[in-house]
């Protein structure tokens, strides 16, 4: 689906330019958010539905989750709830939502035209989540013991980091 | 990969990885520049996945579940370190760490 792939493009680039030039960080958020959408989109159109689902879940959901819970942490207090009403007022999502429509749409129109098989099956070098389960546990089984480290070191040092400095260990 | 040829997707990975490093280069605020850093990272894993998709081998989908486990640690540690910059400086300028022993 060539269409789609490029219209996915250039969804992606214009958000992510919309991102990095916000000056308040949650609009910047909103923008990056719409941005891992149309990557996920881009991945879809390829033929891997596997890492376009990775995408949404895991990037688009749990890190920038995680962002927008730093963003709470740094403004406690009982002005935050006028201040999130200063950040986002209406029209705040007009430019979101429009590229978000655009995606919507991409979708449905993948979905529809491929009929009853998935979008991505069409394309003749589709890769199913089990060869890429097969390569992951098979020749790369040290990578993923390694990887899984990584992220405990990234458990322990976040936990370190964040406490409150007059927390005792 | 059907019509898209690898060059474009690579190209569109190109786009997105100077966008990152752009916003890593101007903003000063942390939060953006962790954000930047996020979009970098996707842009490498994009080029994976399409180089993957191009020659039909799992591999690039492989690389990409690596690069987003690197992210979700980044992010944590990342975050982690603005929030405590936050609560000794007072703000999210990264040139507010300009100064040794504060």
């Amino acid at each position: 689906m060539p269409a789609t792939f490029y219209a996915a493009a250039v969804v992606a680039v214009a958000a992510t330019a919309l991102a990095i030039s916000r000056k308040n960080a949650v609009h910047g958020l909103l923008y990056l958010i719409v941005s891992l959408l149309a990557v996920a989109l881009m991945f879809f159109a390829v033929g891997a539905e596997f890492v376009a689902a990775l995408e949404v879940i895991i990037y688009a959901g749990a890190i920038m989750v995680l962002f927008v819970f730093v963003m709470m942490l740094l403004n406690l207090g009982p002005q935050s709830v006028a201040q999130e009403r200063r950040w986002l007022p209406r029209r705040i999502w007009a430019g979101p939502l429009v590229l978000t429509a655009v995606l919507i749409a991409e979708l449905i129109y993948g979905l529809a035209s491929a009929g009853p098989t998935p979008a991505g099956a069409a394309i003749a070098t589709a890769i199913d989540p089990l060869h890429v389960g097969v390569a992951l546990f098979g020749p790369y089984a040290a990578a993923v013991e390694i990887a899984s480290m990584l992220l405990l070191a990234g458990l322990i040092g976040a936990y370190h980091l964040g406490r409150s400095p007059g927390e005792r260990s | 990969m059907g019509a898209v040829p690898l060059a474009h997707g690579l190209v569109v990975a190109a786009l997105l990885f100077g966008l990152g490093l752009l916003g890593v280069l101007v903003r000063r605020n942390l939060i953006f520049i962790l954000l930047s850093i996020e979009v970098m990272l996707n842009a490498a894993g994009l080029a994976f996945v399409i180089a993957g998709a191009r020659w039909g081998q799992a591999d690039g989908q492989v690389m990409f579940l690596f690069i987003l486990a690197t992210a979700a640690a980044e992010v944590a540690v990342g975050l982690a370190l603005a929030l405590q910059f936050y609560r000794r400086l007072g703000s999210l300028d990264a040139d507010a760490a300009a100064a040794l022993r504060g």
